[in-house]
């Protein structure tokens, strides 16, 4: 039954996928236009083709580029010029570093808001007065306290993932059956040893939820944050390419980064699947 | 009776208002003891207080009043001396059957490892009938897996005294049976001090030889011990053949139905909270074996 369904499925996926790739084909179609043969000098004038060509590329060209950057995606000519690999790599490093930075912070201070009523409430009006701010508005505060254009970003990284895993651990640790914790006070264990033999674990499925939405979100800034420092990474990246206006780089990139993008929520996915048990 | 191992003195405890006006006490003046290798059960309805005292007795709330002194110490907060059996089994469901034994037994034993940590922990596993289920999560037990893995738990430790919270009131009948004679073999080999609370008149008592019954809260107070008269080596399978059996159950039963109510709202003139009556209604009217021929029959009890 779930089999068949996920056949199915399957089928439906690829069908839409060929409808997709059919209307982006017809949609870029070369076409002779009437305009351009009625006017010889302005075809001439636009490359002498009798062909008007759109920006967009036709799929075939797509796959082109596609075929070509993943032959050698670690190629490295110059500022402007980096294979995919290495310009994912740089964001995918910034992010990982930011991150890392944020998960450090935030889930030992969501476990002291956590475990602390009087604490959770001495914080939570700076936690909801800097939540709402869009991490990029940090940024020129960033630039100009540490000026360095790749740790702006990782700084805008560890803004944007900090709220959710605290708040996640704050309340994961918050949430902890009460019967668990009276368990670890009746055999005397200490603070320390409940907070990570009990709290930890009990608490795990909510901080890695927290940790799943913070990459989400980290991944979405960080090509808008390597738009504004330049330089290197996958946003910078499009950037760069939607200057030389090739659209077809940008749309290679585009697709990049969504498939990053879904292998971090993979693993994310994964990791839970780790810590979950079933109460 | 040596009632001395852990006494009870002026125990009350009153709950913080919410808002408006304060509650008025859970319970109130409660005084009571246990002797070393003594089994007492509480007996009363629900809310007149009984996990509250459980808990104030295992450390883990404090009382508004009174104090609990257990072997010649205060009790000020949980202790590793005081084994507890959750109402809601509360086992650690990210570890397996196994672990969670593991766990209590490391608290204890800190230094223990190898051999002598398996050895232990496999022994309770068991001694309550879960070998073979070891290995298992939580999830994967029935409720009465699950509360026995918290017997397990809280017997591994070898506390001096033992709390427990409706320990089988979640259970089908046969496991009940199972569990109940379990733990009377093992306070028989043991000697251990357990406390108990159960709203299952049988089961206190099979299984106690003091049972305290509580009048209904608010400001609950314990209207009298009944001491169980039946030997210690009573049995399910034929604890009923006693005629004592029926004129004690029948006193319980009447506590709960009717007394328990009407002391409420009209305590006994002659009542003392510092000593509570301690009654025996399994030896109360005493008939001569002669006139009552069908032993099998209820006696009606009318307690003068
Ligand atoms: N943490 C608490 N805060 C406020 N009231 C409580 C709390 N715990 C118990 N109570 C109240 O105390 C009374 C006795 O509760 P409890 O000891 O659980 O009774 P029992 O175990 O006999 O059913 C109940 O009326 C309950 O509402
Ligand atoms: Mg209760």
């Amino acid at each position: 039954m779930a089999r068949s369904l996920d056949f199915k499925a399957l089928i439906l996926s690829l069908g839409l996928l060929a409808v997709l790739v059919f209307a982006w084909y017809q949609a870029t179609l070369p076409q002779a236009t009437p305009a351009a043969s009625a006017n010889p000098e302005y075809t001439a004038l636009m490359g002498g083709n009798s062909v008007a060509k759109s920006g967009m590329p036709t799929p075939a060209e797509f796959a082109r580029t596609f075929r070509r950057q993943l032959a050698h995606p670690f190629y490295d000519h110059g500022p402007n010029d980096k294979g995919i690999g290495i310009e994912l790599g740089y964001s995918l490093a910034r992010v990982l570093a930011g991150f890392t930075l944020a998960a450090l912070f935030a889930i030992p201070l969501g476990f002291v808001l956590g475990m602390s009523p009087l604490m959770q409430r001495a914080f939570n009006p700076y936690i909801q007065l800097l939540k709402p701010i869009s991490p990029l508005a940090w940024m020129p505060l960033a630039l100009y306290t540490i000026k360095d254009a790749s740790a702006s970003a990782i700084f805008v990284i560890f803004i944007c993932s900090l709220w959710p895993m605290l708040s996640n651990t704050a309340r994961g640790v918050a949430t902890v059956k009460r019967d668990w914790l009276n368990v670890a006070k009746t055999l005397e264990m200490s603070v320390w040893r409940t907070a990570l033999r009990v709290i930890l674990p009990a608490a795990a499925p909510t901080i890695l939820i927290g940790m799943r939405i913070s990459m989400g979100i980290a991944w979405l800034v960080i090509v808008a944050a390597e738009m504004l420092v330049g330089g290197t990474g996958i946003g910078y990246f499009v950037w760069n390419e939607w200057n030389n206006l090739s659209l077809t780089n940008v749309l290679f990139a585009v697709l990049m980064i969504g498939l990053v993008g879904l292998l971090l929520d993979l693993i994310f996915g994964g990791l839970s699947r780790l810590v979950a048990y079933e109460d | 009776m040596s009632s001395d191992f852990l006494t009870v003195e002026g125990l009350s405890r009153t709950f913080p208002a919410r808002r408006g006006e304060a509650p008025p006490a859970v319970f109130d003046d409660i005084y009571f003891s246990i002797g070393k290798g003594e089994v007492v059960c509480i007996i009363g309805h629900s809310g007149c207080g009984k996990s509250t005292i459980l808990n104030i007795l295992a450390g883990l709330d404090q009382p508004s009043a009174g104090v609990v002194i257990m072997d010649g110490r205060e009790v000020v907060g949980p202790s590793l001396d005081r084994g507890v059996v959750f109402q809601g089994h509360a086992l650690l469901p990210w570890l397996s059957v196994r672990k969670n034994i593991e766990f209590a037994v490391r608290s204890r034993w800190p230094n223990w490892s190898g051999a002598i940590l398996d050895s232990h922990c496999q022994r309770f596993v068991d001694l309550v009938g879960l070998n073979g289920s070891e290995h298992k999560n939580p999830s994967a037990l029935s409720g009465g897996m699950k509360q026995r893995v918290g017997i397990a738990r809280a017997f591994s430790i070898q506390p001096k005294m033992l709390l427990l919270d409706e320990p089988f009131g979640a259970l089908d009948a046969l496991t009940r049976g199972t569990i109940q004679d379990e733990l009377l073999k093992i306070c028989a080999v043991t000697g251990q001090t357990v406390f108990m609370i159960t709203h299952d008149v049988d089961e206190a008592i099979l299984l106690s030889d003091r049972i305290i019954l509580m009048t209904n809260g608010p400001r609950a107070r314990i209207a009298e011990i009944v001491i169980n008269t039946l030997p210690r080596n009573r049995a399910r399978s034929d604890m009923h053949k006693n005629p004592q059996y029926y004129r004690i159950r029948n006193h319980l039963v009447d506590f709960l139905v009717s007394r328990s109510r009407d002391l409420a709202l009209a305590p006994a003139r002659d009542s003392d909270p510092r000593h509570p009556p301690q009654v025996r209604p399994g030896e109360a009217n005493d008939e001569p074996p002669a006139d009552s021929l069908p032993a099998k029959k209820q006696p009606a009890l009318q307690l003068a």
